[in-house]
């Protein structure tokens, strides 16, 4: 939009800018790191940091660290080709219009440039770094949420947080494996974890977020099957993790810290999730969706509890303590 | 005599240009750690040496 006002617009010279000719939305360093997605970043960071600590193997710490940082890198990398293929839909909703591309401070194009690039640089230092098993594992993770996710599901089906958020729960499973070099069943109940906590999570956003997909034309389950059915399926699928999460306590790495965390964040969910079902939508309106934005923050809290948990499991082990 | 002060533009371009390069440094020092630690952990062997013990 600006870029072609830059070009054809009157010459600049060092020495006097003519004020139209200035592109008023340059992007800064700051703009380009928001393609990354931080906050999805920061997740990835935690989860995968903890599925590389709570593995039974000791990494040195400049290995670890780039493991950590080759993934976070690699998940951002798909949060770039997410907003490069997501740019028509990301203008139209009010939670995404300010990102880097609706707002025309970044070209699609340049989006597509930085993801990719990024993705190439990521699972070829992870794999040098660590081993190509967890480069591999990453690169498929990054063709799920880009491929799989954001082109195929997200736009044809109202399961499409269910399945794509497998791409989300990868990051432990990806921790875990640049440590060991091998897979075993602890990865994967946090894979499991996260995979059954963010239909919930999502689906709590959908919401209060109201006519956001609705306009954006998105299948979510608020749109395709309405929303009572949608706070049925929150009870639903909190019922089933809380049933996974408890009984990850009695596996390798749970212990008593982790069985306490859970149950109280458990019963703390479903609380939240029983209002969430017993309320109809005038409820909701009449207090701007308190519950069910109450609900969505608990979540972020009980992800990141139980996945602290496990970590504290871990580092406990050393003294004699934590696990079984 | 006084400069005019730096344009916002300006300014706005040479942040994205430390940022870029300062990226690129702590890249190439975490390439040059992460070396060190390969080739000083006791299970490195040099090529040559795999080769020579696979003959």
């Amino acid at each position: 939009m600006m870029r072609s006002q830059k070009t054809n617009g009157p010459k600049m010279s060092d020495a006097s800018i003519h004020a139209s000719a200035i592109r008023e939305d340059d992007a800064s360093f700051g703009d380009y790191f928001a393609l990354l997605k931080p906050r999805v970043m920061s997740l990835v960071v935690f989860t995968a940091l903890v599925g590389l600590l709570a593995a039974p193997v000791s990494v040195h710490p400049v290995v670890g660290f780039c493991a950590i940082l080759f993934i976070a890198i690699g998940g951002g990398a798909s949060g770039a080709l997410n907003m490069w293929w997501d740019a028509d839909i990301d203008k139209v909703m009010k939670r995404t219009k300010g990102r880097p591309i609706p707002a025309g401070k970044i070209e699609a194009g340049e989006a597509l440039g930085l993801g990719l690039a990024l993705s190439g640089l990521s699972v070829i230092m992870l794999a040098l770094a660590s081993n190509i098993l967890a480069g591999a594992f990453l690169a498929f993770t990054i063709f799920f949420y880009v491929v799989v996710y954001t082109m195929w599901l997200k736009r044809a089906t109202p399961q499409n947080i269910v399945i794509g958020g497998a791409a989300g729960a990868f990051p432990p499973v990806i921790g875990w494996i640049a440590a060991t070099g091998s897979m075993s069943v602890e990865p994967w109940l946090m894979f499991a974890l996260t995979f059954m906590w963010t239909p919930p999570h999502f689906w709590a956003l959908a919401l209060f977020m109201r006519n956001d997909y609705d306009d954006a034309g998105v299948p979510m389950l608020t749109v395709t099957h309405g929303r009572r059915t949608t706070r049925v399926h929150i009870l639903i699928y909190t019922v089933l993790l809380a049933l996974l999460a408890v009984g990850t306590a009695f596996s390798n790495i749970g212990g008593p810290v982790y069985l306490a965390v859970s149950l109280v964040m458990n019963a703390l969910f479903l609380h939240g999730a029983w209002r969430i079902l017993r309320r109809d939508e005038a409820d909701s309106e009449g207090d701007n969706f308190k519950a069910e934005r109450r609900f969505f923050k608990l979540s972020l809290l009980y992800l990141f509890l139980h996945f602290g948990a496990i970590l504290a499991e871990a580092l406990l082990k050393p003294f004699g303590l934590g696990g079984w | 005599m006084s400069f005019k002060p730096q344009h916002e533009l300006h300014q706005r371009r040479f942040g994205r240009n430390l940022g870029v390069g300062l990226s690129l440094g702590a890249f190439v020092l975490l390439v040059l750690a992460l070396t060190i630690v390969k080739v000083t952990s006791t299970d490195f062997k040099f090529p040559q040496i795999q080769t020579e013990e696979q003959n």
